[in-house]
């Protein structure tokens, strides 16, 4: 990587240890945590140097399994070991096209569905937990510490929902999420640094359960995004799935148990990996009832069977392409991301469409981790002083209101760049309506029913006023982990409602309370230790955030204002020695406060020198 | 932080004209994004996380509506009080009511034929229309023609939303 850190020493005399991040790929199928070390991204294997973490979960007899050991109970315990739950994730019953695909006992609830368990009711965004804590535990042995922050990948195309629940399960692992970031966008910022590269790329990222493509214009440092299409159903598993269906059929089979589909699937993707290097692979099993298939796959049947899904990727290809209103032409290359790209059928169909190989140098397992990662290490304020690179992100789907008719008034277009606030207004229908409901929807159709329902609250207390009279301005508020908060309020007299899109996937207060109660018994011994560990490295944050910030700007401070800062400096630093959370969360707080003005003139600074520097280039233009 | 009183353009740095060098508005968008992001601040306080999002925020809000030809156009309007989108505000020349009927007749046509390849075509000429109004429109702003600027923004209103349809239709025929 070209990622030099330059050390000068008479500028930071006292250099502090890199705070301790790591970026996180969850994945379908595999799950990777990597961190950067002496300025290279580097993956951190297990202990026993294996790299990736299978995202597998056993709820097994004597506890809870994850990574290999779940794996190894896959075939025996198939209802119990749960594989793919990334599908699942803010997904209700209704959603999944393909549950009977699941040999799990579903639980149709509101929002998200559950899984029936050995060790009780589980939701998607627990049984993620236990995936992310495992990386956690993972990182905190090899880095010797606990973790300041993480960047949680996520793939581009996961809608509000999807995001929100991946945010919540990295909470209940007990990690600070300091970004959600697009799986493509990672691979950019990995690949692009790596590469010194400039122009417009395609990154074409194919994992094991979803696909994204997204396209990024990269110039002196800036990565913006144009535009993401995607499907959050579609990945390697369902070229498993045709392999498995065609073994089926080959061998004249009718269904077949849980247990022997596992086995099958397994077998499946063994076949399909083997296909990447030989012309034919054998497909060779017993199934539980004694019966043996011997098969034969060759690469052509292969190519055959999957050309449908093949086909599928290329739609979001094209329609990313229209958003960005670019012509194939235009792309300078296109970067392979996620294990299934390895398949020798999506290399072909892709170096076809866009007439030239694509670029594989980076490991397409590992490149979503290692970009995360450097994101990490940036965000925890590890930034080296010659790394002056700045992503720009865009939500992939409108986000809209109902109105009348059951119709979709879109607020904020997808591809819109992130962070973003966006205002509307809207007005009442009938004479003297005093409430207003308001439901908050994802997707592109005109029809409320066709798009992802998100949210519903409502706006009460509006006077009483002929209709039409009301003026209520609804805003949407979209930050740059791509989570929305909806406000409303009604103009001429004040009246607010607000919600932040949290209980989309209609978590229960009975799941809220009973999710605690099992993370507390889960960490039952350190619950309190953890919390003021947290508590610290927030301290520790300030501290470093003020200390650099003075260094910088001091001068921007009279005496008095100075002595204030310094002496919350102090409070927090003695409180810090101590062992009492909530003193020292209130000196926090208290510095925060007192540098609050002090942050907002700094700001002032940098956008003033932004512009003076781009003054004097447009008068050179000129 | 930002000035949030400031109107686009002054944001910007940029002089308050319709046509201008879009790779100054990049370069200055670039430049703003720096000094804000949210990513600049992830490791500071609350107070100034909170600014930062705030301040990006308004900054990819002017200039999405700069970047756009008729969002641009718009948001001039929309400085000397002009709501050029209004719904009180119906009124369209009758030539041009005639021509947007045609258009969309001629889309339902091709739309509920066998043959659909016309939808492109269709496509292309909506796309010719919309960049002749452009050059008409910005030279109105040029000259200060507040209210033909604004007619020829709502037909240009109606053209991109005829081309949205088209585009929604030919990608439902791609697959």
């Amino acid at each position: 990587m070209a990622l030099l850190q330059i050390a000068e020493p008479d500028a930071a005399p006292a250099a502090r240890p890199p705070r301790l991040a790591v970026g996180i790929d969850l994945g379908t199928t595999n799950s990777l945590v990597a961190t950067v070390r002496h300025g290279i991204p580097v993956v951190l294997p297990d202990a026993e140097g294996r790299p990736l973490l299978p995202s597998i979960v056993h709820f097994g007899a004597h506890g809870v399994g994850v990574g290999y050991p779940a794996q190894d109970a896959l075939v025996a315990d198939p209802q119990n070991t749960i594989v793919s739950v990334k599908r699942l994730m803010g997904r209700g019953l209704a959603d999944l096209s393909d549950a009977r695909r699941f040999p799990y006992r579903f639980i149709d609830a509101p929002g998200m569905v559950k899984i029936e368990t050995r060790a009780g009711v589980r939701t998607p965004v627990e049984v993620s937990a236990e995936i992310l804590r495992s990386l956690r535990v993972r990182a905190e042995a090899s880095l010797g510490g606990a973790l300041a922050g993480a960047v949680v990948t996520v793939p581009a195309y996961f809608d509000d929902a999807q995001r929100q629940a991946t945010k919540d399960a990295a909470g209940q692992a007990g990690l600070n999420v300091l970004r959600l970031l697009n799986e493509p966008t990672a691979a950019a910022i990995a690949y692009g640094l790596d590469n010194a590269s400039e122009g417009i790329y395609a990154v074409y990222d194919l994992g094991g359960g979803t696909f994204d493509l997204s396209l990024l214009k990269l110039s002196r440092g800036v990565f913006e995004v144009l535009a993401t299409a995607g499907d959050t159903a579609l990945g390697g598993d369902d070229f498993d799935h045709r392999i498995y269906c065609w073994a089926l059929e080959t061998a004249g089979l009718g269904p077949v148990s849980p247990s022997d589909t596992r086995l099958l699937l397994l077998k499946a993707r063994e076949a399909k990996e083997n296909l990447t290097a030989h012309a034919s692979t054998p497909l060779v099993a017993t199934l539980s009832t004694g019966e043996r298939l011997d098969l034969t796959l060759t690469a052509a049947t292969f190519t055959t069977i999957t050309a449908t899904l093949v086909s599928k990727t290329l739609q979001p290809v094209r329609k990313a392409l229209r958003d960005a209103k670019l012509a194939v032409e235009a792309i300078d290359g296109v970067v392979m991301v996620g294990g299934a790209t390895r398949m020798p059928q999506i290399q072909k169909a892709v170096a076809q469409f866009f007439g030239m190989p694509p670029l594989t140098n980076l490991d397409p397992d590992q490149v979503v981790a290692l970009g995360a990662a450097i994101q990490a290490n940036v965000l925890a304020g590890n930034r080296a002083e010659d790394e002056d690179w700045l992503l720009l992100d865009v939500i992939p789907l409108s986000l809209g209101l109902e109105t009348m008719g059951g119709l979709t008034e879109k607020i904020v277009p997808r591809n819109a760049t992130i962070p973003i606030t966006k205002a509307q207004e809207f007005t009442t229908f009938k004479d003297g309506q005093t409430a207003m409901a308001m439901h908050v929807v994802q997707g592109e159709r005109e029809r409320v029913s066709d798009c992802r329902s998100l949210a519903r609250f409502e706006l009460r207390g509006i006077p009483p006023m002929v209709a039409g009279a009301a003026r209520i301005r609804v805003t949407f508020q979209i930050d740059a982990d791509g989570l929305l908060a909806v406000s409303a309020r009604e103009q001429t007299t004040g009246i607010e409602a607000a919600i932040t899109v949290k209980p989309s996937y209609g978590l229960a207060d009975t799941d809220i309370a009973r999710m605690l109660e099992d993370s507390q018994a889960h960490a039952a011994a350190d619950m309190a230790v953890r919390a003021l560990t947290e508590t610290q490295v927030e301290a520790q944050r300030i501290l470093g955030a003020t200390r650099s910030a003075l260094d910088a700007d001091g001068d921007l401070l009279d005496a008095p204002q100075k002595a204030e800062i310094d002496a919350a400096v102090s409070t927090v630093r003695e409180r810090l020695a101590g062992t009492d959370r909530h003193a020292l969360q209130a000196a926090v707080a208290a510095l925060n406060r007192v540098t609050a003005d002090f942050a907002a003139r700094r700001m002032d600074r940098g956008v003033a020198g932004a512009l003076t520097g781009r003054r004097v280039d447009l008068l050179a233009r000129d | 932080m930002i000035d949030f009183s400031q109107d686009y353009f002054s944001l910007f740095g940029l002089p308050p004209r319709y046509r201008f060098d879009p790779a100054a508005l990049d370069a200055a968008y670039h430049a703003l994004q720096r000094a804000v992001h949210p990513d600049r601040y992830a490791s500071a306080g609350e107070t100034e996380r909170r600014m930062a999002l705030q301040s990006s925020a308004r900054v990819n809000e002017a200039y999405q509506a700069l970047k756009d030809p008729v969002g641009r156009a718009q948001y001039m309007l929309s400085l000397r009080g002009i709501d050029a989108l209004a719904e009180t505000n119906t009124a369209l020349p009758m030539e041009f009511l005639q021509r947007e009927l045609e258009r969309r007749e001629a889309m339902d046509a091709v739309q509920s034929g066998v043959d659909r390849s016309g939808l492109a075509a269709l496509l292309d000429t909506v796309r010719r229309d919309a960049a002749t109004l452009e050059a008409t429109l910005a030279d109105r702003l040029e000259a200060q023609e507040w209210n033909a600027a604004r007619d020829a923004v709502r037909e240009l209103r109606f053209l991109t939303k005829v081309a949205d349809d088209l585009e929604v239709a030919i990608a439902a025929d791609e697959g």
